[in-house]
């Protein structure tokens, strides 16, 4: 079998500080895996605090992982020192906030050029290569944008200065942080449109962290379900979202607002009242209806079921 | 149904070094008793200027230009101070979006939810502490949390506490402005679940305002929608459901991924949204607007009120059919 794209096994982050006299962690990510092809749309979705930001973060190498590896074409970031220097040239990050990723004091025609002058890709002027990515993400014309200011922009455009810059570097993998949570819903579908046709023109596999099912299931080929830092589901979108498997996918769809759904479909919640994720057992336990005695004291692994779908949840052991 | 909330040509303008923002221009609606009315948009559309406008919250650079709003008979736009004052709470109280900057962070929540009471009810004294355990329960929080303070709750037990505020003098019309934005949407449904149980307990009306159209639309009894300042329509939420007319209103829907369905691509609304201190003549969406004629550009469209609500849009004539079917009716 040919390596993937992105092999990620065991991935997980401990944050924390260890003095001589106490020991402050915070389990942030737990036993992650998952791969990813070329021309993929992989959604990670969960709520907040659920680990999908981390998981951002390590794959492009902001934040080190603690334990487990990630592989790009074969190559560990962790053991493959050199991977790190490149890694910007194969992975790439589009943040949440254009209004803050972009720094003010630069043009925007600086903004798109810089990483292709830091990164050897471009010798000389970079104007024309920036005029040919401002085109690529629809800001046109092109001339009007590339002496503008980011302040000058609207929020959907300085996304999509955003985009242009990362692809100046032709990534194999496109990172994209709730891209579309700080824009205008009409906005917000222009900027997944564009990542979708850029995917397919440009080849590119996408990861998309959202807290949006209907995003994660109009982006993704797979979604991922996190929760306290563990993958609880995962497979193809139209399953998980059509036939969600694990009790806690299943509560994320039934919570999401959508006014054409069969009314009549009910479901047992269990508040949790502030409770803190326990420590013991399946981390979903006390908010899970059919909880039973192994959920409460035996930690759960992953289950594969068939056609690519796994489930991390007692009842399918 | 009884009106409780009549809106009328409200207009809402800020002063600003460019020029003077018509935030709010000419928006009328009303609300029913015990009715959830829902006013939807996007940023900077007017939808919480026009909810700051009705309970009187606006500061300097806004200014009311025009209009009325009356609150079960009370002409609340002229109304002194002091009057109004004892109107807030006890007859409309507001919820805001992050309930992280509505509690005061160094008072327990229970001096918090006692002083609206207080306020209102000088000598309620013993009294007040058991209304504000009561509240709590209302909410579903323990009585035990009103000796916390506003950072040991969690986002969503804050906004329950300030729900339970808003609840606290049994108000007849309560404003909730994005009450759930910031939250997960487990989180979310639950207090939204929480929010209509106390409406069917104790039959309040609510203006309810979200750029979320499908959490309106599986909550609300009629919703308005709003663009760059307008009103552009208003319907019932099966009419919203089944069709809505205004060509923005059908792009804000089809904005919004569904769950459910067979994948289809979204097109969403193409330009962006009018510069306020400039915006555009005749229609404020036509430069948007895949469907725009002549007239749009020229003249301001009418509101055409009838039994399935009211719509601002050249494209319904006066007995509410498209052009097209109105010219082949004439045929």
């Amino acid at each position: 079998m040919s390596k993937p794209l992105l092999h990620v096994n065991e991935l997980g982050k401990v944050f924390g500080s260890r003095s001589m006299f106490r020991k402050n962690e915070f389990r942030a990510v737990h036993d992650v895996s998952f791969r990813l092809e070329q021309g993929e749309v992989l959604a990670i979705v969960g709520e907040s605090g659920s680990g999908k930001s981390t998981i951002a973060r390590m794959l492009t190498n902001l934040i080190p992982a603690t334990s487990g590896d990630i592989m790009y074409g074969g190559q560990s970031l962790r053991r493959d020192k050199r991977l790190g220097r490149k890694l910007p040239t194969f992975v790439q990050m589009i943040f949440q906030d254009p209004f803050a990723a972009l720094n003010p004091h630069h043009t925007i025609g600086y903004i798109v050029g810089r990483p292709l002058l830091v990164q050897r890709q471009w010798k000389g002027d970079t104007r024309p290569k920036v005029l040919e990515l401002l085109q690529k993400v629809g800001l046109t014309p092109a001339e009007d944008f590339i002496d503008k200011y980011p302040y000058q922009l609207s929020g959907g455009q300085k996304q999509r200065v955003m985009i242009a810059k990362v692809l100046g570097l032709a990534p194999k993998v496109i990172v994209a942080d709730e891209p579309t949570s700080m824009l205008d819903v009409s906005i917000g579908v222009d900027i997944m449109n564009l990542l979708l046709d850029l995917k397919s023109q440009e080849q590119l596999a996408l990861i998309l962290i959202t807290h949006n099912l209907g995003s994660a299931k109009y982006m993704a080929d797979r979604i991922m379900v996190m929760y306290a830092g563990q993958m609880v589901e995962y497979g193809p979108a139209e399953q998980v979202i059509g036939e969600p498997l694990h009790p806690y996918t299943k509560l994320l769809i039934y919570s999401s607002p959508d006014p054409w759904r069969d009314a009549s479909l009910t479901m047992e919640i269990i508040d949790p009242q502030g409770m803190e994720i326990p420590k013991t057992g399946c981390a979903f336990h006390h908010r899970c209806p059919h909880a039973g005695d192994a959920c409460r004291t035996k930690s759960v692994a992953v289950t594969k079921l068939g056609g690519e779908r796994q489930v991390r949840c007692h009842l399918y052991t | 149904m009884s009106k409780l909330l009549q809106v009328q040509n409200l207009s809402i303008e800020y002063a600003s070094p460019r020029g003077v923002v018509k935030a709010v221009d000419n928006v009328s609606f009303s609300i029913g008793k015990g009715e959830i009315f829902g006013l939807a948009g996007e940023s900077g559309c007017g939808k919480s200027t026009t909810a700051f406008g009705i309970c009187r919250l606006l500061r300097p650079p806004a200014r009311l230009a025009g209009g009325s709003v009356v609150l079960d008979g009370i002409e609340l736009t002229e109304l002194p101070d002091e009057q109004f004052d004892k109107l807030r709470w006890s007859k409309m109280s507001i919820v805001l979006q992050s309930a992280m900057n509505n509690l005061n962070p160094v008072l327990k929540i229970r001096s918090q939810l006692m002083d609206a009471i207080v306020a209102h009810e000088p000598d309620a004294g013993k009294e007040a502490a058991k209304r504000a355990e009561q509240l709590m329960r209302l909410v579903d929080l323990p009585a035990d949390r009103l000796d916390s303070y506003p950072h040991e709750l969690s986002g969503g037990m804050r906004q329950r506490v300030v729900i339970a505020m808003a609840m606290a003098m049994k108000p007849s019309l309560v404003i909730m402005d994005e009450p759930t934005t910031a939250l997960d949407v487990v989180v979310q449904n639950g207090i939204i679940r929480k929010i209509l149980e106390l409406q069917e307990q104790f039959g309040f009306s609510i203006l309810f305002i979200t750029h979320d159209l499908p959490l309106m639309l599986e909550m609300c009894d009629r919703i308005g929608i709003m663009y760059a300042g307008r009103l552009v329509e208003i319907a019932s939420r099966q009419e919203m459901k089944s069709g809505p007319r205004h060509p923005y209103t059908q792009g804000l829907l089809h904005s919004f991924p569904p769950l459910y369905g067979p994948k289809r691509r979204l097109e969403g609304i193409p330009g962006h949204p009018p510069d306020l201190i400039r915006p555009p003549g005749g229609c404020r969406f036509h430069p948007r607007c895949a469907r725009a004629m002549t007239q749009c550009s020229s003249r301001e469209p009418a509101v055409l009120a009838d039994e399935r609500g009211q719509v601002a849009c050249h494209l319904y004539n006066e007995e509410g059919l498209s052009v097209e079917q109105a010219s082949a009716a004439r045929e």
